[in-house]
């Protein structure tokens, strides 16, 4: 089972087992990760779900799809590396994704 | 002045779950009006996922948020709801028993024997920028929605944002104001591209201008905004003079004035019974996401059921005198009346 880890803004570092298929926004609710809002339950259009893919990872998550785009604008601080983590799904591929989650989802 | 509304039940939260509930109370023959802080029905469903797939409502294998509110305004056309949209239940009182009056930010005051609280996951409110101090500017010079054009003529202007909001508001306050400076993330704007070219033709022609990048700082005192600092995505920071901020952002789910109204709270939900869907207050019902219980799921199939239920119990309210026989809709000669289909 592919792992992932989520660095809270305040160091707190949580790895935590992710299911194929599932998406990063999901596992983190699954694990409790407080910072991850996810208002809209999945449907790209809250921004409640913002992480920052870590820097070596960005280039295997790829960068957000233009409707993705479109919500980042209602998001607050976000970085070239920034997605939102119910547009990402969990593969083999990203097995030791390492995302940084904000500190404020803007609620 | 505010104008005294009499009704029998008055549902706040004009989601699925509180359209739904207006057809439960109707064929009880119990009258309706409705609140809600969006300027459209549908909560959620219009809200935040007006297009997307739902595949869980029972007997319909697919339908989209959207979908379903217009199907469910078809199933309560007969029932004939007051809907008070773009208003906000601000205050709560019980008055008698049963009894309630309800006031709203629009002006309104409601008198009613129940309330049903279908507030979802709370109301709708502007998303707040992470500005250090921000919330001290808010009154005076940081606003989330224009009421009054009038209020920004003459006046320095830095709207925020990159949807038809912002573009809609650069572009009806840009004559009026002294200056306005349209500030995004990037250099590329979600709105409708007619309201795109008109502002970058503006640009264009120096009449406003266009930051890429977004607010970092303000500066001022007494809650009057005097100058803001602007981050470009190189890192450089610009200083602007200006007199009033609009952030665009779009809208983020609060709990509200509900926490007020002196209802046992559980964690920001309402704790229900699952009889009745009452509250610890009489009268007072809760259904939907927002209520709690053993067991409790925030699908609209539940909400529906709850609605189903609260509809019982408040016509013991509403008509006390008077015997509830239950009916089907498939076979009872008087709710096909009141559906207007016998």
């Amino acid at each position: 089972m592919p792992k992932i880890t989520y660095i809270e803004h305040d160091g707190s570092q949580h790895t935590v087992d992710a299911e194929i298929g599932s998406t990063v926004m999901e596992t983190a609710l699954r694990n409790d990760i407080a910072s991850i809002v996810a208002e809209c339950g999945g449907s790209c259009t809250c921004a409640t779900c913002l992480v920052h893919v870590d820097e070596k990872w960005f280039a295997v998550v790829g960068p957000p799809s233009s409707d993705e785009e479109e919500q980042l604008d209602t998001a607050f601080e976000v970085k070239p590396t920034s997605r939102l983590s119910c547009q990402i799904k969990v593969t083999e591929a990203i097995d030791g994704l390492i995302v940084h989650t904000p500190a404020y989802q803007g609620r | 002045m505010s104008e005294t509304i009499k009704t029998d039940v008055l549902i706040v939260g004009a989601g699925p779950v509180g359209l739904f509930a207006v057809f439960e109370l109707g064929l009880l023959d119990i009258k309706t009006h409705l609140v809600d802080i969006l300027d459209k029905v549908g909560g959620q469903c219009a809200e935040l996922y007006p297009e997307k797939p739902i595949y869980d409502i029972p007997g319909i294998p697919y339908i989209t948020g959207h979908g379903l509110t217009e199907a469910l305004m078809q199933q309560i056309k007969p029932f004939n709801p007051t809907f008070h949209l773009n208003e906000m239940v601000t205050s709560l009182e019980k008055t008698g028993d049963p009894g309630f009056r309800v006031t709203t930010d629009g002006g309104k005051t409601f008198e009613c024997k129940c309330v049903v609280v279908a507030a979802g996951g709370g109301s709708f409110q502007p998303k707040r920028p992470p500005i250090n101090g921000i919330e001290a500017y808010e009154e005076k010079s940081v606003h989330y929605a224009v009421r009054k054009m009038e209020n920004f003529r003459g006046k320095r202007l830095v709207v925020v944002g990159g949807g038809d909001s912002a573009l809609d508001w650069t572009l009806n306050l840009q004559p009026l104001a002294k200056s306005l400076t349209l500030v995004h993330r990037r250099d590329d704007f979600r709105g409708a591209p007619d309201s795109v070219n008109k502002m970058r033709a503006l640009v264009a022609d120096n009449k406003m201008d266009l930051k890429i990048g977004q607010v970092t700082a303000l500066e001022g005192s007494d809650g009057v905004l005097a100058a803001c600092a602007i981050k470009g995505n190189d890192g450089t920071v610009h200083r602007v003079e200006v007199d009033a901020m609009l952030p665009f952002f779009g809208l983020t789910m609060k709990l509200g004035p509900v926490a007020n109204w002196g209802i046992e709270m559980d964690d920001e939900l309402i704790p229900v019974d699952t009889g009745t869907f009452e509250t610890n207050i009489p009268g007072l019902f809760a259904i939907g996401d927002i209520n709690t219980y053993p067991g409790k799921l925030k699908l609209i199939l539940s909400g529906f059921h709850e609605g189903a239920l609260m509809a019982q119990k408040a016509h013991r309210y509403v008509y006390p005198d008077k015997k509830l026989v239950f009916q089907y809709t498939t076979s009872s000669t008087s709710l096909q009346k009141k559906l207007g289909v016998a």
